[in-house]
This record gives structure tokens, C-alpha cells and sequence, in this order.
């Protein structure tokens, strides 16, 4: 990995990124994807991380619970992935914006290993070029590479 | 309030009916979130902080116990507080339940 920081604190209040086009291209095109997906087939299985469960051992209550919070998981969801497409391609962002490229990215990275079926820590292995798979691995570890320097930039700067 | 507190009584025990309608919405709870292999352990951490006002070194240590004990109790009270707190946890990616405070 190039030793490069995606993101930077400026220290007022604005986040410089240093990314190529191409991941721009890609992130773009993940958060997209991901509010479509969430648009369309919110119950699907490829989303179940997204909404957990949150009283497994009453089913009542819970059922009360996901009537009370779905909707507004989605829509904060979406705002944040337009969020993200809307300020991707630029070279500054604010700290409104940083908290949503965190959560939204690491909400693609969440259903990324739904979808790569990643259920103990550190197990995606090599890349191979033949995996059918490769892109969305490929993806998986660009984004907790970025998520690692967003997180870093955002503990850097005083949020109060 | 009175200066000089009166002695308390240890209030008398009743038992509550085991009964669905009604549930005990005075009982605490508390908010429960599970170990999981995806999230970061920089980002949960950053999330313990954002959302409850711990410290780095609070935060760090409730990360480590979800990490290595599987589960770690992030906050409690009455059930308001942790459905919200709870919903605040799922809108930031994590695996989050709630249960009596027993």
C-alpha cells in the first residue's frame, strides 16, 4: 500500500482529500448502489446488518421497536450516502460531511461482508484475479483502509 | 428536600404479575453491543466516544471488552433512554441489543 493519507484535518473544521479518480469513481458508484439497494428491497437479506435486531428474546417488542426506527434508518442512510456522492468528487470536506463518509462508508463495508460472507476476523484471503469476487474484495479493503484514516482525522479534530 | 433525611424503608416486595400487558417500564435496561469481525475497532471506539462522551480511554477499554469478552453493556436506564440509545448505535452500523437490567 502506498503510504498516502486519503484524508487530512486541517484543524478548521474542513478535511482535505487526497484520492485518485478512480476511487472517487468507486465510492461514488458503492453509495449509489447501496441507496438504491436500500430503496428498493430495504428487507433484503444483503441489508440485514443494517437493521439488527434489538430485543432477540421478545419478538413483540421487537417487531414494536422496527416499526418505530426503520424508516428513519433508512432515511438517514440515504442522506448520507447522497452525501458522500454529492462531496466525492471535491478536495474539501467539512465535519458534517466526515461523519457521514465514516458511517456511510463503513455502512457499504457492513454489507460488503454480507455479501463476501466474512464471519471471522481478518479472513479475506489472498486476492485472486479468477475470483468472481475480486472487485468486492478489492473494495472491502480499500474501504477499511480509508475508514481507518477518516476515523483517524475525525478523533483528531475537537468535534465540540 | 428536608435537611435530615427521614430513615428509609426498605420498601415492601411485591411480585409482579409475569404479564405481557404489563411490561415493566420501570425496570432499568441496558444497552448490549456484540462483538462482530467487520467494524473497526478505531471506529467503535470513535462511536462509544461520539455517542455516550466517554473518554479515550473508556471508550478504548469498552472496545476491547466487546472484542475479547464478545459483548460489553455501553449504557442503561429507563427504556425511552435505551431504545434511543439503541437506535443510535444501529444508525452507526452497530450490532446493538437492549435487556432488563436483572
Amino acid at each position: 500500500m502506498e503510504p498516502r493519507t486519503p484524508i487530512v484535518a486541517r484543524g478548521d473544521n474542513l478535511f482535505a482529500i487526497d484520492l485518485l479518480d478512480a476511487e472517487r469513481a468507486l465510492i461514488a458508484k458503492l453509495m449509489k448502489e447501496l441507496a438504491e439497494l436500500i430503496e428498493d428491497d430495504p428487507e433484503t437479506e444483503m441489508l440485514a446488518r443494517l437493521f439488527p435486531t434489538a430485543l432477540p428474546d421478545d419478538p413483540t417488542a421487537e417487531a414494536e421497536f422496527q416499526e418505530m426506527v426503520r424508516s428513519e434508518l433508512i432515511t438517514t442512510r440515504i442522506k448520507r450516502f447522497e452525501s458522500v456522492t454529492d462531496s466525492a468528487e471535491g478536495s474539501l470536506i467539512d465535519a458534517d460531511q466526515l461523519q457521514a463518509w465514516m458511517c456511510a462508508i463503513n455502512d457499504v463495508r457492513l454489507v460488503l461482508s454480507t455479501r463476501l460472507n466474512i464471519s471471522e476476523d481478518d479472513s479475506v484471503e489472498e486476492l485472486d484475479e479468477h475470483d468472481p469476487n475480486a472487485m468486492a474484495k478489492s473494495a472491502y479493503w480499500f474501504l477499511g483502509w480509508l475508514l481507518e484514516h477518516i476515523v483517524a482525522a475525525a478523533a483528531e479534530e475537537p468535534s465540540e | 428536600m428536608s435537611p435530615i433525611a427521614p430513615a428509609e424503608v426498605a420498601p415492601a416486595k411485591i411480585k409482579e404479575p409475569e404479564d405481557d400487558t404489563h411490561p415493566h417500564h420501570d425496570r432499568p435496561w441496558k444497552v448490549i453491543v456484540w462483538n462482530d469481525p467487520i467494524n473497526l475497532m478505531s471506529y467503535v471506539t470513535f462511536v462509544f466516544q461520539k455517542l455516550f462522551g466517554y473518554s479515550k480511554d473508556q471508550a478504548t477499554q469498552l472496545m476491547l471488552d466487546v472484542h475479547h469478552k464478545g459483548r460489553a453493556v455501553v449504557s442503561d436506564g429507563p427504556r425511552e433512554k435505551a431504545e434511543m440509545d439503541v437506535f443510535r448505535l444501529h444508525e452507526h452500523g452497530l450490532w446493538a441489543t437492549m435487556e432488563h437490567d436483572d
